[in-house]
């Protein structure tokens, strides 16, 4: 068997397999902080697909690319405000476990 | 590329391993320091899969905004959050563990499926423009993506306005709900939170 590049299947399933240990990690962690590191793995797999695509499908205008750029943008805005809201949740309630966040459940 | 397939297969190998087990790792530990420390190591793999797939700039840009901003962010919020606690048992937490390990399973293997079924229709020539996509990428920024690229710095400035507003403490000399002067010392004393647990 020769190859002359990666099969793009690899990447495709290397992205995937991130993108449920992130929806696992963002369902089963209590620390909230956990939370947000998973969230961040699943941009990376999207990230990744972003990428994968630019390479092998559009790679003349690689507009995969300038997406993943603002991807990652709006990634580090999220993780700036979430870690914010992260500190003053913790200073009203004084934990950061999930389950005691409760006051919008009915 | 210039890498020789063999090389490439190696590297994309140790790359998809480091990934997969850091990723494992940053769900399933115990501690959260760890964690965050296999999360950078993740994110800078991931980069290396940038450099595989021969865009350098978004490998750069991915090493120094995960690596060297989120990472960061996340360890000093661990450091400020970082209380011992005795979590409270759930007790039907064996049938959510049940119910979300099946769903992700589920959802993983319907990707992987379409991942393998799909006929991709692939451009022939592979990583023809190489080098100069960060050349591309800053023409497409300053063209056709030039109203994004500013919205995207009024974004940023809103997210630095808006984590100032949510993480400062209140500096006023009386607290408003007790009435008792406030003291502005930089370690936090204990006091009653404000919105008790009720249940």
């Amino acid at each position: 068997m020769s190859l002359d590049s990666i099969p793009i299947q690899a990447f495709l399933i290397i992205s995937s397999a991130l993108f449920c240990i992130g929806i696992w990690g963002l369902l089963n962690s209590r620390n909230a902080v956990r939370v947000l590191m998973s969230i961040e793995l699943m941009l990376n797999a999207v990230n990744i697909n972003l990428m994968t695509f630019s390479s092998y499908i559009d790679n003349n205008l690689i507009q995969g690319q300038v997406f993943t750029i603002f991807v990652i943008t709006v990634a580090a805005a999220e993780a700036a405000v979430g870690l914010a809201i992260l500190l003053s949740l913790y200073r009203n309630r004084v934990t950061v476990d999930m389950e005691s966040f409760n006051l919008l459940k009915w | 590329m210039s890498i020789a397939i063999t090389t490439q297969i190696i590297c994309f190998t140790v790359l998809s391993l480091v990934i997969l087990i850091g990723a494992l790792g940053v769900v399933l530990l115990e501690s959260i320091v760890y964690s965050a420390f296999l999360l950078g190591g993740v994110f800078m793999s991931v980069a290396g899969l940038y450099l595989l797939l021969n865009a350098s700039f978004v490998a750069a840009a991915q090493v120094l905004v995960y690596v060297g901003a989120v990472n960061v962010l996340i360890i000093f919020a661990i450091m400020l959050v970082n209380k011992k606690e005795d979590l409270k048992p759930i007790n039907d937490i064996k049938s959510r563990r049940i119910i979300s390990t099946s769903i992700c399973l589920t959802l993983l293997s319907l990707l992987i499926r379409v991942d393998l079924t799909n006929v991709w229709n692939l451009s022939s020539p592979q990583n023809s423009i190489g080098e100069e996509s960060t050349i591309r990428i800053g023409e497409h920024l300053f063209s056709d993506y030039l109203l994004p690229f500013e919205v995207a710095s009024v974004l940023l400035l809103m997210a630095m306005i808006g984590a100032i507003v949510l993480a400062r403490r209140d500096v006023m000399s009386k607290d408003i709900s007790t009435g008792l002067p406030v003291d502005q010392e930089l370690i936090e004393k204990s006091s009653e939170p404000l919105l008790t647990n009720k249940n």
